[in-house]
């Protein structure tokens, strides 16, 4: 597990706030569709922060997929290196206490133990404010892209060559969790309120 | 206004300047604060919002209720755990299970876990920066650090001058290479900072034992929830099986070799919050102690539900009992029944909701959430752009919860007064021993009445709360072992598993006692799916406008009467509020496209 070659796929966001699950996701699909060596670890990482700490420790690469803020159009896509990574993920408040991946990445650093090699695949969000919502279209319609994108990264700077099952795999996400689940048993905007602060939420009130 | 007395006994004055922070910096969520200073630079009136909506029954209605667990854990990055316990504990009572004492054992274990590590993640790496210095650090003489660390914490073993140095010029290292990072933004030329740089160089480095020390102990979520991050949970038990003699490979049973492995872990956190993080608070609180502001509601009003059974089903032996203390009368505590509808109730006058008549409030069982927003006559700006609220009318997405109509913090401190009041001899001799400590070092002779009403007080009852946590872990794995020797494999109660044998209404509350405060979720059960489902949790007592009552919250009561160095830097306010812990949105929002962190401050 701690081996000097080891590569981590970190999908983080909140898939509870619609495009912020746009990394959870991606890495659900690769999970699902591909085989990975055993170094090579592919990880739901959620919102959790420090927790995420000892993952990404000594890594020789991390690869992290993220819904992230450019100012862009809503489902552009772009692909960031070393230093350039953590200055972009300082737009995207997740969270230990909201303690942004950006800080996790400081304080790996403070420790001396940042990945050696960092690359972020992320995608400009549509939507952030929909509670309960899931991956608005343009932005799910980048899914397949992000998971060509790491598998391309693995390929082309890591000489790994990913296998595709012969049967789609599950459990990377919690099967309750998983995009089907979540986005088909959403319930109905009658039934659940989906309005709010119109400085936050972006509807009018 | 002019001033305003209110029932729970504070006296408000909103005319002098007043000061917004917007964002409340290093917490979870999105918190605005505005107070109004005096001549003296004195806060003589405090408003605190949540300007986030989160109603769990947007995700939850509809759903199967044994699914609930896996939807509350996401909600944000740090509660996890505690949602997820409420959650299934709140299934349970709705459908009469009882789960097996291993299934109780390991739920016990795992949430003081998550007990200590959030506390110890909390002070560290979030509070302590109120406290202490982290660029001051660099002037520090590592062999007076190293004198200092023998006379604060002589039982640690990291403790001599070379060790010092070496985080010293690590530290130096990292703030040369210009990214502050996690150390940015502060107001590191304020007078409030009282540390000498030995006492800032010692925590700064016992801030990065604590990191790495967090990540090990976490794995007792790894083991015993299958996974970490977001470790499963289970209504009916816990979806962990036990085969003493089994192979220790991924997803295999809980064996000897993992339970010793867990034992070595609890053993590690145990002597970190005693001779670390307990030394820590009480060698910085000693250098404040001049400063016994913040204390706000718990000198009068806290609140508990209870929690930490020594026997299985039996209210009566939680370890951190739990009841309502009013009007800072530690003789009388009275009993809290979280279904009773007349004891909680959440209002809505001060709040951006309706319930059509305002005045009445409504126990979360029948809770609606339906929004209002609407600004108050005095409000300043626009609705998406406020400059001052007005809290004369509803101003705050967070509802405020009452006990019988009394407002009350939550919270480790409000625990450690209750237990303390209950009696509980742990509780007891713990906090004596720590103001003996304190008392000696600072040369005071403060009581425990006089001293754990405060800001400090709320840090100190967190700490002493952590390793209470890692000493009680001890006996939960000395009786699982025990249980577990008896011939008792039993994990998990499936008995009523099947929806068909559940009745066709049913209705539930889970409470925890969650590291920032007592957590409660109340379910209504249909036809076997989700009918409605309410949490109150601790932030929205703590966080809570005014009721119709008048009465304000914990957080507002917490800043009242305190001195500010600066009204630009409210390193005081941020201080007193940290201590709190807060968590509010529990969200990943994007803020700002400039990824701006450091909080609007305006004077006005």
């Amino acid at each position: 597990m701690q081996s000097a070659d080891r590569i981590l796929v970190l999908g983080i966001g909140n898939i509870l706030w619609a495009d912020e699950g746009f990394g959870v996701r991606v890495v659900e699909a690769l999970d699902r569709d591909f085989a990975l060596p055993a170094h090579v670890g592919v990880m739901d990482g959620g919102t959790q922060g420090l927790y995420l700490l000892p993952h990404i420790e000594n890594l020789h690469a991390l690869i992290i997929v993220d819904a992230i803020d450019y100012g862009l159009a809503p489902g552009s896509f772009r692909i960031l290196r070393g230093a350039d990574v953590p200055a972009f993920l300082g737009a995207h408040k997740m969270s230990l206490h909201q303690t942004g991946f950006q800080d996790v990445l400081a304080t790996a650093q403070l420790m001396e133990r940042c990945p050696r090699d960092l690359v972020l695949i992320g995608v400009q969000p549509a939507v952030l404010d929909d509670y309960g919502g899931g991956l608005t279209d343009i932005v799910a319609a980048r899914v397949q892209e992000a998971v060509d994108a790491v598998l391309a990264e693995l390929r082309d700077r890591h000489g790994i060559e990913a296998r595709r099952r012969d049967a789609a795999q599950g459990g990377l996400v919690d099967p309750r969790l998983s995009r089907e689940a979540y986005e088909n048993g959403r319930p109905s905007a009658e039934m659940a309120c989906r309005i709010g602060d119109p400085r936050v939420l972006g509807f009018g009130l | 206004m002019g001033i305003i007395q209110t029932p729970n006994g504070f006296s408000l004055d909103n005319s002098g300047r007043r000061v917004v922070v917007d964002p409340v910096t290093r917490i979870e969520g999105h918190m605005r604060c505005e107070v109004n200073l005096d001549e003296n630079n004195v806060i003589r009136n405090a408003v605190s919002t949540g300007t986030m909506w989160r109603g769990l029954e947007v995700i939850l209605k509809g759903r199967d209720p044994r699914d609930a667990w896996a939807f509350v854990e996401r909600i944000c990055g740090v509660c996890t755990g505690c949602h997820a316990l409420t959650s299934v504990r709140a299934v349970e009572d709705a459908l009469g299970i009882k789960i097996p004492k291993n299934a109780h054992l390991i739920r016990e274990i795992m949430a003081k876990t998550l007990q200590w590590h959030d506390h110890v993640v909390h002070f560290y790496h979030l509070h302590a920066l109120d406290w202490v210095n982290p660029v001051n650090a660099l002037k520090a003489d590592p062999k007076a650090t190293s004198e200092l660390q023998q006379m604060a914490g002589p039982n640690h073993p990291n403790s001599s001058p070379g060790y010092f140095r070496d985080v010293q010029n690590r530290l130096k290292k990292f703030v040369e290479s210009g990214q502050l990072g996690i150390f940015k933004n502060g107001y590191w030329g304020n007078p409030a900072y009282k540390l000498p740089p030995e006492a800032d160089l010692m925590a700064v480095t016992h801030y990065l034992e604590a990191l790495d020390l967090q990540k090990e102990i976490v794995k007792i979520h790894t083991i015993l929830g299958g996974k970490n991050p977001h470790p499963n949970y289970m209504v009916g038990g816990v979806p962990c099986a036990i085969n003493m003699e089994g192979d220790m490979s991924a997803g295999a049973p809980l064996n000897m070799e993992r339970l010793n492995f867990i034992r070595a872990r609890i053993q590690e956190a145990h002597e970190f919050s005693k001779n670390v993080y307990i030394p820590d608070v009480i060698a910085i609180a000693s250098f404040y102690k001049g400063w016994l502001y913040g204390g706000g509601l718990s000198a009068t009003n806290v609140m508990d539900y209870g929690d930490y059974e020594s026997v299985l089903g039996d209210k009566s032996t939680d370890r951190l009992p739990g009841g309502v203390i009013l009007n800072g009368n530690w003789d009388e505590i009275h009993p809290i029944d979280p279904r009773d509808p007349t004891h909680v109730q959440e209002f809505v006058t001060h709040s951006w909701y309706t319930y059509g008549d305002d005045s009445k409030g409504l126990h979360p069982w029948d809770g609606v959430t339906e929004p209002k927003y609407e600004l108050g006559p005095n409000a300043k700006g626009t609705r998406t752009r406020i400059e001052e609220l007005d809290e004369g009318a509803k101003y705050s997405w967070i509802k405020a919860p009452r006990w019988k109509g009394h407002a009350c913090e939550v919270g480790p401190l409000a625990r450690y007064i209750l237990a303390y009041a209950h009696g509980v001899t742990y509780v007891k001799d713990q906090v004596t021993d720590a103001l003996g400590r304190f008392n000696a070092l600072a040369g005071t002779s403060l009581t425990a009445k006089q001293a754990l009403p405060s800001t400090i007080g709320r840090t100190l009852a967190r700490a002493l709360e952590a390793h209470y946590c890692a000493d009680m872990m001890l006996n939960d794995w000395d009786d699982l072992i025990a249980n577990i020797k008896a011939g008792d494999f039993a994990t998990a109660n499936v008995e009523k598993w099947d929806p068909r044998t559940w009745p066709s209404e049913a209705k539930g509350v889970g409470t925890v006692a969650a590291p920032r405060g007592g957590l409660g979720h109340w379910i209504r059960i249909k036809d076997g799916r989700i009918e409605n489902y309410q949490c109150v949790v601790p932030t929205t007592w703590n966080g809570s406008p005014r009721d119709p009552a008048g009465n304000i919250g914990a957080f507002e009561a917490s800043l009242m009467n305190t001195p500010m160095e600066r009204p630009d830097e409210p390193v005081e306010i941020l201080r007193t509020l940290h201590s709190f812990d807060p968590c509010l949105a529990c969200s990943t929002h994007v803020m700002s496209p400039d990824g701006e962190e450091l909080a609007r401050v305006q004077v006005r």
